[in-house]
């Protein structure tokens, strides 16, 4: 792969309060404009791999991003270059409107409020959802809230994506419009998933977490065969 | 639902909605201690509150009828209280407690339904509210509908299952105590949820707003003449 990656994690491991071992030893690169998608049972560690690559949790061990060691002092800046989606949109869009929900990053950030709206309903109107301005979260649709969540990510114009199980809740043409969406950014991407059908749009490789390591990595079709991990297919190994 | 309603009508235009909501606030505030602070009011004060909610309902073009009807909801509250009153013999105190109530909740539908949630919340910033105190209203206002929703789901999901409905009281008793339960610690996960997806976007401690609030010489002129109006109301008839 060619530069230095953009997210490098070397040996990462932690363990939840109450003992449970979430992750046990993981290596990872992800290199510019690469999609990894992450698969593997629930509970295997996937998400809390997510939520450690900007800062949301610490274990031992090293995690770079961008060339910068996550630790306390680089946090802000590490939250502008990965932007994470989370599963439940609904923990994701806490304000009382849409714009105000896009705009919190960039007001977080020390952005002044007229510029703020201005980016955010400038992201809106890339995610198809200007008409929702002023409108509150809980009146959307699943796929309304995920396309506005995506764009309170997308507005901190980050370097990286981080989506964890982005087309739950939606119906076909919602996970539709959003593979067609993810497929038109640039930013490099990692996504943690079931949905194979996804994987197979948008990433270029995939690893598979068993037990909170990463047990296997290589071409999106070879481990959806080898670890059977179609729905509709028998089971793999 | 109510609070549907109530956001429709405050995103309408009219002379009411253009004023700005920190005098919006003050004068509704003004309007409630006017009337909790006269121990008995007359049945002319009475009328003339009403006639100026009334106006100000119209000036404001929400329907009068759907107004006054949902005011009625503080009335089984106050029938409590009034019932105490009436027993003890004081009728008139009685129907004061019932005219009293239902005025404030008017005054207070009034406010809401010709302000935005957001507008408001910023007025009472401005007006020198704790911000920790606005936040948590904020919040709460945010996700009372999605705690709310998954009562109603879980109800649902008690209802279809039937059996309780032939079970002894104790038993019967068990579900809602279990729901109950079940919500608090679902909401505690969320509340986590929301400050790690708030995290992850750079909060800092401090929501800055987005609306810019503009006081102007028109919103100083409509406020002094309704507070005008219910000074004479007070201490006037």
């Amino acid at each position: 792969m060619p530069g230095q990656p953009l997210i490098e994690v070397v040996n990462l491991r932690f363990r939840y309060e109450d003992g449970t071992v979430a992750l046990d030893g993981v290596d990872f690169r992800l290199f510019a404009s690469e999609t990894v998608a992450l698969f593997g049972p629930n509970g295997s560690g996937k998400t809390t791999f997510a939520l450690h690559l900007n800062g949301l949790l610490r274990g031992e061990g090293e995690v770079r991003v961008c060339g910068l060691r996550v630790e306390k002092r680089n946090l802000p800046a590490i939250r502008r270059k990965v932007g994470l989606l989370f599963q439940d949109p609904d923990e994701q869009l806490f304000m009382p409107s849409v714009v105000e929900d896009v705009a919190f990053g960039v007001l977080s950030a020390g952005i002044r409020p007229e510029e703020a709206v201005r980016r955010a309903r400038r992201i809106l109107a890339e995610v198809g959802m200007e008409h929702a301005c002023e409108r509150a979260p809980y009146h959307l649709s699943a796929g309304e809230k995920r396309r506005v969540a995506l764009a309170g990510v997308l507005v901190m114009e980050p370097e990286v994506l981080v989506l964890d199980e982005p087309t739950t809740y939606l119906d076909p043409p919602g996970q539709r419009d959003l593979v067609a969406l993810l497929g038109r950014l640039p930013q490099a991407k990692v996504i943690a998933t079931h949905d194979t059908h996804l994987a197979r749009a948008l990433a270029s490789r995939a690893v598979f977490f068993e037990h909170g390591r990463i047990v296997a990595e290589g071409a999106v079709e070879e481990l959806i065969e080898r670890f059977g991990w179609d729905a509709c297919a028998g089971p793999g190994r | 639902m109510h609070h549907v309603v109530l956001e429709q009508w405050s995103r309408r235009a009219g002379p009411v909605h253009a004023l700005d909501p920190r005098v919006k606030l003050g004068v509704t505030l003004l309007l409630l201690i006017a009337v909790a602070t006269k121990p008995a009011p007359t049945a002319a004060q009475f009328a003339a509150y009403a006639g100026l909610l009334a106006g100000l309902v119209l000036a404001a073009r929400l329907p009068l009828g759907g107004v006054a009807w949902r005011a009625g909801i503080v009335l089984p509250l106050a029938a409590a209280f009034a019932g105490m009153s009436w027993l003890a013999g004081d009728a008139t105190r009685a129907v004061t407690i019932l005219l009293k109530s239902y005025l404030s909740v008017f005054a207070a539908l009034l406010l809401v339904g010709t302000t935005p949630i957001a507008r408001l919340f910023a007025a009472l910033e401005r007006l020198g509210a704790p911000g920790s105190l606005v936040l948590v209203l904020q919040f709460l206002y945010r996700y009372l509908f999605v705690i709310s929703e998954q009562a109603q789901h879980m109800r649902l999901a008690a209802g279809s299952r039937g059996a309780l409905d032939r079970a002894p009281r104790r038993v019967r008793l068990r579900a809602p105590a279990g729901a109950v339960a079940v919500l608090f610690a679902r909401s505690s996960r969320r509340a986590e949820a929301v400050h790690r997806a708030m995290l992850a976007r750079g909060f800092s401690g401090h929501i800055e707003p987005v609306t810019p609030l503009k006081l102007g010489g028109g919103d100083i002129l409509g406020a002094s003449a309704v507070a005008g109006v219910i000074l004479a109301i007070r201490f006037g008839l």
